[in-house]
């Protein structure tokens, strides 16, 4: 269970406040104007932003202090997802072992992944030459690799074409629901949160709300919604 | 870490020389004349410099022509050119029996005499000439098309032109382009040591060398060495000031269309080119040619000194690259500081410093090519840092969070993230470092060793007994052996890159 206890991110003169727990399992969006602070909220909870006041746990347990990658979280950023020196197979290696020392196991482990993601025989094609929706699965095999219990995504697809968003995040529901990872993502778009997510939160006005089904919050938005929806 | 070891390396021998000049008396009327001549030299090749780069940059701006982009690049080349193959060329030209006597010889004129004054100007013009029109080119690429266009659309004259549109361009960059030239003629050595001297021509640096090797008059080097201190840190200081906030860095060539110009103009801008092309040319294509016919039948001196100074070169390298990436890497602002350090040290200062320090431990004449090593690694030191720095930064930038949030620290971030994407800078900085310290005749001359010599003290010796055609054929091959080791680290920062 991740818990946001009484969390406060600022910054500069920014600030936002957060005070809810997301199940194991569970999938949530959040949804709201750019600029509201979906991708602090990210940050905050990934550990490259530490709270002003307040705490982030994880099954009980603080995670003020921890390094980013020390935490159960694994995260697609909105670009930049892979190092364009790297071949894929390392690319994904790297969600194993950071020092890329990788065991016969490891690089089992790796090819299996992206087969998963439709990427079977990638292994040595560098990004440059991927499109970018194979550069998306790619990053998402090592997310999967990665075993983390939290999956975070800050819209690493909106750059692509909406019939491959769609197929992504297809992916990616059949993905933790294998792995029974948790989901945070940032969205624009409402068809996208009632595609994957159980509940949404809606970022506005400095808070990070209370998550609500999906359905129901859609169906009767609150008035922050409503103003962003138009 | 890094910055005690710059510390030493730098502020050791700095505290060395002010130590030992604090007991030696007050500088001599000579002196202040060698004090008065540097600060004049350097003053005029600053304003020779720059009020030549202005047209000259000019028609290139705005010019298009086959070879545009062959000659902006050759204005490169004589940053890289050790100082005394650029006076070998000169000469060649200049010289007693150069091409110019020879010709005016030939119409029944007399002979010119380029030692002293006017020879340490045009050597100085022939360096830093390449050097003002390439920033300032950088200037004339910054002012935006539309302005021509609009300029055009009005029908503007040229003077208005000019002084709407270039000038407020060169008011802002040309103070601070003066300031580099003049902080960088105040050291010169090597230019003044072969075309200066005597009473008339001597500037600190070369009294400096004087006290050591004439004299052997440690205090009066020391002296000297904090006088040269003084004006060099305060001129790099001012450079500092003057040049700020202003991109040095390189900018995309995009063309920049110009409707202004008339047939005059065209031919004006088309004589500057010709001109600079020539200047810069020459010197070169007679190295070669001289050199050339003398390369396979020069001295095993020559060869020896060859490997030596490869050895100078890769110590060097080996000392500045690393120190450069260690102070680039933490994450805070050092590049400018160590320039200005580096920048008021001139490497005869450093040199004497070291010789103070080490004297009391040990004969400082068993160590030369040692000091000149690090001495050479020193004064390569800033162009290292300024070549890496930027890059580190753009790659913490765009892949910082990536490998925290994958947590790659210590040497996992360094084999799999830094170094493979520093790479390229790292070659283009080795390259450059390499090629610095392969041309240098600085510290080298102040005590060479009897036995051993670097290919730039060795052809000084070889053009100081008239030995002309092994001086040209050793020029020749340094020229080669800087821009070879110059390419060959660039090159093994590219061959990585994917």
């Amino acid at each position: 269970m991740l818990t946001l206890d009484h969390l406060r991110l600022e910054q500069g003169a920014f600030s936002l406040t957060a005070n809810w727990t997301l199940a194991a399992g569970e999938t949530l969006a959040l949804i709201g104007p750019s600029g509201a602070g979906k991708s602090t909220l990210l940050a905050g909870i990934a550990g490259f932003l530490e709270p002003v006041a307040g705490r982030v746990l994880w099954q009980d347990r603080d995670l003020t202090g921890i390094a980013p990658g020390q935490r159960p979280v694994a995260m697609l950023f909105q670009d930049a997802n892979l190092f364009p020196h790297l071949d894929v197979a390392r690319n994904v290696g790297l969600g194993l072992r950071p020092d890329l020392r990788l065991t016969r196991e490891d690089r089992a482990k790796v090819g299996e992944a992206l087969d998963r993601v439709g990427l079977g025989g990638f292994q040595t094609r560098k990004p440059g030459s991927l499109s970018g929706g194979q550069q998306s699965r790619a990053a998402l095999a090592r997310a999967l690799v990665m075993r983390r219990p939290v999956l975070m995504l800050d819209e690493p697809f909106s750059a692509l074409g909406p019939a491959m968003r769609t197929e992504m995040l297809d992916l990616v529901r059949d993905v933790i629901g294998e792995t029974g990872a948790s989901l945070v993502m940032v969205t624009h778009d409402p068809g996208d949160a009632a595609r994957i997510a159980d509940r949404i939160s809606v970022v506005a006005d400095g808070v990070a709300a209370e998550p609500a089904p999906t359905r129901a919050l859609l169906d009767n938005p609150p008035e922050a919604l409503r103003d962003y929806l138009g | 870490m890094a910055a005690l070891g710059v510390a030493m390396l730098l502020l050791g021998p700095l505290g060395a020389v002010l130590w030992r000049a604090g007991g030696a008396g007050m500088p001599s009327p000579a002196d202040w004349a060698a004090l008065r001549f540097t600060v004049m030299q350097a003053a005029l090749s600053a304003i020779l410099s720059c009020g030549l780069a202005i047209p000259v940059a000019r028609a290139l701006a705005r010019r298009r022509f086959a070879g545009r982009q062959a000659l902006i690049l050759l204005m490169g080349a004589p940053f890289i050119l050790p100082v005394i193959v650029a006076i070998a060329g000169l000469l060649a030209i200049f010289g007693r029996n150069g091409l110019l006597n020879q010709g005016l010889a030939l119409i029944g004129l007399e002979r010119i005499d380029v030692f002293g004054l006017h020879g340490i100007l045009l050597a100085h013009v022939f360096f830093n000439l390449p050097l003002a029109v390439r920033l300032l080119l950088e200037g004339w690429r910054g002012i935006p098309t539309e302005r021509f266009r609009l300029a055009a659309q009005l029908d503007m004259p040229p003077g208005a032109m000019f002084r709407l549109i270039e000038w407020p361009m060169l008011r802002q960059r040309v103070p601070g382009i003066l300031a580099v030239i003049f902080a960088v003629c105040l050291s010169s050595f090597a230019v003044v040591l072969i075309l200066g001297g005597g009473p008339a021509a001597t500037t600190v640096e070369l009294a400096i060398y004087q006290a050591f090797s004439f004299d052997f008059d440690l205090g009066k080097a020391a002296v000297l060495s904090a006088l040269q201190l003084g004006i060099v840190a305060g001129a790099a200081g001012l450079a500092l000031v003057l040049a700020r906030g202003r991109g040095m860095g390189g900018g995309l060539d995009r063309p920049v269309q110009r409707w202004d110009g008339g047939p005059w103009a065209a031919r004006g801008d088309a004589a500057w080119i010709a001109l600079t092309a020539v200047f810069i040319v020459t010197p070169l294509i007679l190295v070669l040619v001289q050199g050339g016919a003398t390369l396979l039948s020069m001295p095993l001196l020559v060869w020896q000194a060859a490997g030596v100074s490869i050895l100078v070169a890769l110590g060097s390298t080996l000392v500045a690259v690393p120190l450069a990436f260690a102070l680039a890497l933490p994450r805070r602002d050092v590049v400018e500081g160590v320039g200005l350090i580096t920048l008021a040290a001139s490497p005869l200062v450093l040199g004497t410093g070291m010789f103070l320090l080490i004297r009391p431990f040990a004969f400082p004449g068993n160590h030369v090519l040692v000091i000149t090593s690090i001495v050479n690694a020193a004064m390569a030191l800033p162009f290292v840092l300024r070549a890496i720095s930027p890059e580190l930064r753009a790659i913490e930038a765009d892949y910082g969070r990536l490998a925290d949030s994958l947590g790659m620290t210590g040497w996992a971030r360094m084999r799999w993230l830094i170094l493979p994407r520093l790479r390229r800078s790292l070659g283009f900085g080795a390259g450059l470092c390499a090629a610095l310290s392969m041309g240098d005749l600085g510290v080298i001359a102040l005590f060479p060793p009897p036995d051993a010599a670097t290919l730039p003290l060795q052809i000084y010796r070889l053009m100081g007994s008239y030995q002309i055609e092994a001086a040209a054929g050793g020029s020749l091959l340094l020229t080669f052996l800087c821009f070879g080791l110059f390419f060959a680290f660039d090159r093994m920062g590219r061959d990585a890159d994917t």
